[in-house]
């Protein structure tokens, strides 16, 4: 398989008339056709919705018009956005089949800017997992090995990707639910400063965390997808009103003269074969002008725990309102107590339910403060440790996850194992900061090794710009060939 | 109240503020609507839907904090987490240690000043209607829910345990009322649920006891149920402590039909509300100028308009306890700016507030929509005698159901004229001579049969008679 | 600060039932096993000797977000309750309603 076509080179042939958006939607549904049943990185595919929005696309085109800067493009979108009167699951039960009756301000952008939407993809059951696994519908298998998981929870955007189903695709990152997965599939995938995009019908998880975020192939993709849903919006009182940075125009800018941190503590305890690319990444950037550090910001390392009380305790207020009164589904009871109970009961999985007691309990009267505050106040600790780090540095570097792809099923019955793959991820998160994942080539055993970037509030211009290098300089990523055993 | 025991009591009155839209959503903040017809992601706490603060909603409660002499703070706000199906989000988005309003005070009109602790800004449920005859919730088979009214902004103010009884009581309520409604922040209409009061309260045996267990009591829909009520709670705490029993903190709910209040059914007692900060929603910072401008803004409150109303009648030689109350009734119906532009427009303070506390407020709408210049043109003429007070009001009648028009011109439509100075002396003379005995003792001083002798002409006259003429015919008479 | 007492399985059963979750015995040893490790973890940010710090609920600081008291458009009807499991006279329908709120 070719290296797929760049979004940003197909929007500009359909917006110039040389190429149909119908042709490019028939082709994606093609390779979503000959690989989604190794993949399952869709929930839902709209073949039918979509063949509409190409057709108007076309036709807006043909009338002189131009459709928008994703013009034609196909894009697929994590099934915790909501897409107005088409099914929004978050791949639990307790929403199966729920229609929004609006849709999310990212997606109202992307439709205007002449995107196609393709699909909603599967994802851990509200967002809470790092492997896709805990979906209600079956997890969802990576790309370059079927037998390993996509990453979680954005693992059916990554995946969608990765296989070519959609050039491009829009995830959420919590904890590094873009990121990780991005690294494990080998595509770029962002988190950007909290507030830069509009959380307007992102289904929550955890408020002061969640963030929605682009995956693509390359970084300049990512980038005009960022560029496109980005912006305040005055639905969300959490949007900036300060500029969201515009990073397509800065890609080529280069690196010489800044000055990149690697993170120690990041490298602690991760596989040698993904702190080798990291260490090779820095490599390039030195070769590229860039001078490169070793930088400490050890207030990182609380990041995991605050983050596993932080999340939790929001999450299990945001998901009170899955109690089957209004919407979604609805387990049969005497009372609406006895109904509340068993419809959560039936309609959550087991990890959200660990969650929301979880988090029930750190929220809880006597334990407030030891939990909840406390985490809040590691919060401000991380970011004071992180602005230390940035008056040294311009970003920092480091691996985005641990490992490479785990198997399936080695992970999913111990809880704090899972959560470990989110180390290097959460502080973003906690920060708010922006954060990349580019692929640089493979592990030991030929699966995708991802090195992350870090940057202060609202640095996403350098930090598209350092991803530029690092991606020109990244060793070559072999196709995926959707069975397992990656290739050598 | 029985003596040796004195009550406590604090009030928390839930004020609905009059936006033009929710609290964290445009839709409509309207009462009666069809059911479910003003929603939106956000106040049915659709997944994805997040919530947007409304400025109106915050102006209108930093008017109340104002009318309430509150400081005004800088405030978060917080989410209370409870299930209950009228709670669309499953969590009420409300203020916690941080709210907007602290501190403040309202004065009854008889001087006591009752403190107020704080005037938060919260988000109201949706509303149930329960199945069965009684709707009550005990013994419904199964609920409905209108979630029109969820996310509708409130005010909720708590007051201090300052008050001692249930006069009291219902005076800082009748008072609060009408501050809320001056400060246009509230329309008051207590039938309509836009003012909710809750009433805690307690007894000790001394002023300088310490308070004793208190019980908190809902479903008081009018002032006479809140007086009611806090006396029958009282009375049962006495009993229960009397009869050696302790009194057990819980929320009671009245019962206008039996007179009595009832523990509730709930199934936790100190319930967990696991408050945190809404992080939906970020800080609300007033600066001195928003602060200075909504003060600056913020009508007379009805305190400040009492007071110039009584500062009229002390001018004309000081008010009576009669007046006093026709002073409140005027200002609680808004119709005191019309007794302050009549007594500007020389007539006497007494006749205009008379009047319009007996005669206008008969229909308060229709007096404040009165064109104030005619309302003073109608009373100079009273004033003067070209109209008897029985012409008169039957004048305002007339003006009211027209919605205006000129005074003058429709006494001269139903042929009001003044009694001619002749008829009304020959009028007067007749009820003379008609009653020797009491004239007699008019003579003698006996001033009261001047009332006696007035009204005789007045029935003679069919109302003809101007009152002040007649007192002053008898007086010449009299020598 | 003093670190809280380690999670119980009565703990978990309250909080459960707080949530409004039901748990079968077997699901209550398993959880509770599972949350105290995770808490154990935590206990590292328990104990810290954070005072004087500042909590952070907010990364970016930002005041003062309103919106004008004007009308927007309200939800279709028949749409909202299209996707609700309990319908009766145009309002949501629920099963009988044990207490009053809390």
């Amino acid at each position: 398989m070719t290296a797929p076509r760049p979004a940003l080179e197909t929007a500009t042939m359909v917006r110039a008339g040389e190429e149909l958006a119908v042709d490019v939607l028939e082709h994606h549904l093609a390779v979503i056709d000959a690989g989604e049943e190794a993949v399952h990185a869709f929930n839902l595919v709209l073949a039918d919705a979509a063949r509409d929005q190409a057709r108007a696309v076309d036709a807006r085109v043909a009338a002189g018009e131009d459709p928008g800067p994703l013009a034609g493009v196909p894009v697929a979108l994590k099934d915790n956005l909501c897409t107005r009167g088409v099914p929004t699951t978050c791949s639990s039960r307790i929403l199966d089949g729920w229609r929004p009756p609006y849709d999310a301000t990212v997606v109202t952008r992307l439709v205007e800017a002449g995107a196609v939407v393709i699909g909603k993809t599967n994802m851990d059951e509200f967002a809470m997992g790092s492997s896709t696994e805990t979906s209600a519908f079956g997890t969802t298998r990576n790309p370059h090995d079927t037998s390993r998981v996509p990453g979680g929870s954005s693992g059916g955007s990554a995946a969608a990707v990765a296989a070519g189903f959609a050039p491009l695709a829009l995830g959420s990152d919590t904890g590094g639910s873009i990121r990780q997965p991005a690294a494990l599939c080998g595509v770029v995938g962002m988190k950007p400063t909290y507030g830069t995009v509009s959380r307007y019908g992102l289904v929550a998880f955890a408020s002061s965390l969640d963030q929605i975020g682009p995956f693509a192939h390359t970084v300049a993709d990512a980038a005009l997808l960022f560029d496109v849903i980005g912006g305040h919006d005055p639905l969300d009182s959490t949007s900036l009103h300060r500029p969201t940075p515009r990073v397509l125009t800065v890609l080529d800018d280069g690196v010489d003269g800044m000055t990149v941190g690697v993170l120690t503590e990041f490298l602690d305890g991760v596989d040698p074969d993904v702190a080798a690319r990291v260490h090779q990444a820095a490599e390039a950037l030195a070769a590229a002008g860039a001078r490169i550090e070793e930088v400490s910001v050890p207030e990182v390392a609380l990041g995991l725990s605050a983050y596993y009380l932080i999340a939790p305790g929001e999450a299990s207020s945001n998901l009170a309102r899955y109690d089957g009164v209004r919407y979604g589904l609805r387990v049969d009871a005497e009372d609406t107590v006895a109904m509340n109970t068993a419809t959560r009961s039936e309609g959550f999985g087991a990890e959200v339910k660990r969650r929301i007691m979880l988090g029930t309990y750190v929220l809880s009267a006597g334990y407030m403060d030891a939990y909840y505050n406390q985490a809040l106040k590691v919060r401000t600790r991380i970011i004071e440790g992180f602005a230390a780090a940035y008056t040294r540095c311009d970003v920092l570097l480091g691996p985005t996850a641990p490992t490479t792809a785990f198997a399936i099923g080695a992970k999913v019955d111990d809880p704090l194992t899972m959560y470990l793959s989110d180390v290097c991820t959460i502080p973003s998160n906690l920060a708010g900061h922006p954060a990349i994942s580019v692929p640089f080539g493979t592990g030991d055993a030929g699966l995708p090794v991802g090195v992350q970037l870090l940057g202060p509030a609202l640095s996403e211009g350098t930090l598209f710009q350092v991803a530029a290098v690092v991606e020109a300089a990244a060793p070559a990523l072999p196709a995926p060939r959707l069975t397992t055993g990656a290739a050598s | 109240m029985t003596s040796g025991w004195q009550m406590v009591i604090g009030l928390e009155v839930h004020c609905e503020l009059r936006t033009a839209t929710k609290l964290f959503c445009g839709c409509p903040n309207v009462f009666g609507d069809e059911p479910n017809t003003n929603v939106c992601p956000n106040c049915l706490g659709l997944p994805g839907s997040l919530p947007v603060l409304n400025q109106q909603a915050v102006e209108l409660a930093m008017a109340i904090g104002t009318a309430l002499h509150c400081e005004i703070r800088p405030s978060t706000f917080h989410r209370k987490n409870y299930f209950y199906p009228d709670q669309a989000k499953d969590y009420q988005i409300s203020q916690y240690d941080e709210p907007l309003n602290v501190d403040g005070h309202l004065d009854l009109p008889d001087g006591f000043r009752v403190g107020i602790e704080r005037a938060h800004m919260e988000e109201d449920t949706g509303k149930t209607s329960h199945s069965g005859a009684s709707g009550r919730i005990h013994g419904a088979e199964y609920s409905l829910v209108d979630y029109n009214r969820s996310g509708v902004p409130l005010v909720e103010i708590v007051s201090a345990p300052d008050m001692r009884t249930a006069d009291q009581a219902r005076a800082y309520v009748t008072e609060l009322r009408a501050i809320l409604v001056a400060s246009g922040a509230s329309d008051g209409k207590m039938e309509e649920g836009s003012m909710r009061v809750d009433a805690n309260v307690s007894v000790r045996r001394s002023a300088d006891a310490p308070f004793g267990t208190r019980c908190e009591i809902k479903n008081l829909n009018s002032v006479r149920s809140l007086g009611r009520a806090i006396e029958y709670e009282a009375q049962r705490q006495i009993a229960l402590i009397e009869s050696g029993e302790a009194v057990v903190q819980q929320t009671r709910h009245w019962d206008e039909g039996t007179g009595r209040t009832e523990a509730l059914r709930s199934k936790e007692d100190a319930y967990d509300y696991r408050y945190f900060l809404e992080p939906d929603l970020v800080p609300l910072v007033p600066d001195a100028e928003w602060i200075r401008a909504v003060g600056d803004t913020l009508g007379m409150m009805p305190a400040e308009r009492r007071a110039r109303l009584v500062a009229l009648l002390d001018e004309a030689g000081g008010a009576s306890e009669a007046q006093r109350d026709q002073v409140t009734t005027v200002v609680d119906l808004g119709l005191d700016d019309l007794v302050v532009a009549a007594v500007a427009g020389g007539v006497g303070s007494g006749l205009a507030l008379a009047r319009t506390a007996n005669e206008a407020a008969t229909d308060a709408d229709a007096a404040r929509a009165l064109d104030p210049k005619s309302y003073l043109e109608l009373l100079q003429l009273e004033a003067d005698g070209s109209l008897s007070a029985t012409q008169a009001k039957a004048v305002l009648a007339e003006l009211f159901a027209r919605g205006g028009g000129d005074p003058a011109d429709i006494a001269r439509e139903k042929g009001f004229e003044a009694m001619s100075e002749d008829s009304l002396a020959a009028t007067v003379a007749q009820a003379v001579a008609d009653h020797p005995d009491e004239w007699g003792r008019y003579r003698e001083g006996d001033d009261k049969l001047a009332g006696f002798f007035t009204g005789l002409v007045m029935k003679a006259t069919r109302g003809q008679a101007n009152g002040k003429a007649v007192a002053a015919e008898l007086a010449r008479l009299r020598g | 600060m003093a670190e809280p007492a380690r999670l119980t399985r009565e703990d978990v059963a309250h909080v459960a039932a707080l949530a409004r979750l039901h748990l079968s015995e077997e699901e209550l040893d398993l959880y509770t096993g599972q949350l105290a490790q995770v808490l154990d973890h935590a206990a590292d940010v328990a104990s810290l000797d954070l005072a004087g710090v500042e909590p952070t609920a907010h990364a970016m600081a930002v005041t003062n977000v309103l919106r004008a008291d004007e009308p927007r458009p309200c939800l279709d009807r028949d749409e909202v309750l299209a996707q609700a499991p309990s319908v009766e006279d145009h309002r949501f329908r629920v099963p009988r309603i044990l207490g009053e709120a809390p």
